[in-house]
């Protein structure tokens, strides 16, 4: 057996106590997908599916890559299951999240470091 | 975006700014708010986690009739200490013997009973626990430092959105006598996940 059929389990030894998300942004996509279902607009069997369908779409990590490497990526699946399920209710849709995400871009970089980003510093004079 | 301009400004990397701009477009919709989504974050990293599944587990070791019960219908034996799933799903204890002993996974994606395990590791996650743990189970365990007698079996449960698992460890030797609470204290994550063991009263 090579070593792509048995590649190492990442984070064995992390512990109980190992943080559950890596960065912030993981735990807020986590945290608007128990939202979303909660209020009703997916179930959790189509959610489960639309994320494994994205997990399985990921390429294979190398072997000694970082819990937090894995984490991104994992969590890199569900924010595009999220994208997905959100615009196929009809929540959003790719143009409105593209163009969002430029103006988020946009408020980021016309703040000064170390002061709140306004979503309206990103907006130009036709959004 | 370029790289080559002097740090006076904020960046925002894609993940992050893609996050900010659903919550935008679903805070204007008004089918999410953001003070629910920091309370949903603050309950997951606080207030739910294995130490829910430990006192099942104590319980069951001590007391034969929530044990039975927990046999017969985990969802409501587990509902009744107060931790519900919040997807709907049922819960179904799994028993660990002297000829069995038993492994979650998830192989289509990382379901796993949050109300009692709270947040599933980083290595349940990953693509080489999904795709080892039902082929080869005993070289996982190996990998987790567990070794199980030759004459033991392994079942390996796959979990799904309407069923998850949770492993009813066996309860060490040499604990007779020890309070529900310290029983609980040897009731580590992976031994209810089944890549690990409950720890001996010396070593917790």
């Amino acid at each position: 057996m090579n070593a792509s059929d048995t590649p190492r389990i990442p984070g064995v030894t992390d512990g109980e106590t190992a943080p559950w998300f890596a960065e912030p942004w993981q735990a807020k996509a986590f945290a608007m997908t128990v939202s979303l279902h909660a209020a009703g607009v997916f179930s959790w069997t189509d959610w489960a599916e639309a994320l494994s369908t994205r997990l399985h779409g990921a390429t294979a990590l190398p072997d000694g890559a970082s819990s937090a490497a894995h984490m991104a990526q994992y969590y890199a699946a569900w924010l595009d299951a999220l994208e997905e399920m959100t615009t196929r209710t009809g929540l959003t849709d790719p143009a409105l999240l593209a163009e969002t995400t430029e103006t988020w871009q946009r408020a980021a970089l016309a703040t000064p470091h170390g002061t709140p980003i306004r979503f309206e510093a990103g907006l130009t004079d036709h959004g | 975006m370029p790289h080559d301009h002097p740090h006076d400004h904020s960046e925002l990397d894609d993940m992050t700014a893609r996050v900010m701009a659903l919550e935008t477009l679903l805070t204007r919709k008004g089918i999410v708010e953001s003070a629910a989504l920091d309370e949903i974050i603050e309950t997951y990293e606080t207030r739910v986690g294995p130490r829910n599944g430990a006192a099942v587990v104590a319980r069951a070791w001590t007391d034969p009739e929530f044990r039975d019960w927990l046999e017969r219908d985990a969802t409501a034996a587990i509902g009744s200490m107060g931790f519900t799933g919040r997807q709907g799903e049922h819960m179904m204890a799994v028993f660990n013997t002297p000829e069995r002993h038993n492994m979650v996974v998830c192989t289509l994606c990382s379901c796993y009973p949050w109300s009692v395990l709270g947040m599933p590791p980083v290595w349940y996650k990953s693509m080489p626990y999904r795709a080892r743990a039902v082929r080869e189970p005993r070289a996982v365990l190996a990998e987790f430092g567990v070794t199980l007698p030759e004459e033991t079996a392994v079942r390996v449960w796959d979990s799904t959105a309407e069923m998850r698992y949770l492993v009813i460890p066996m309860r060490p030797d040499g604990t007779e006598g020890m309070s529900v609470d310290a029983l609980a204290g040897l009731v580590t994550r992976d031994s209810m996940i089944g890549t690990g063991l409950a720890l001996a009263p010396e070593a917790a």
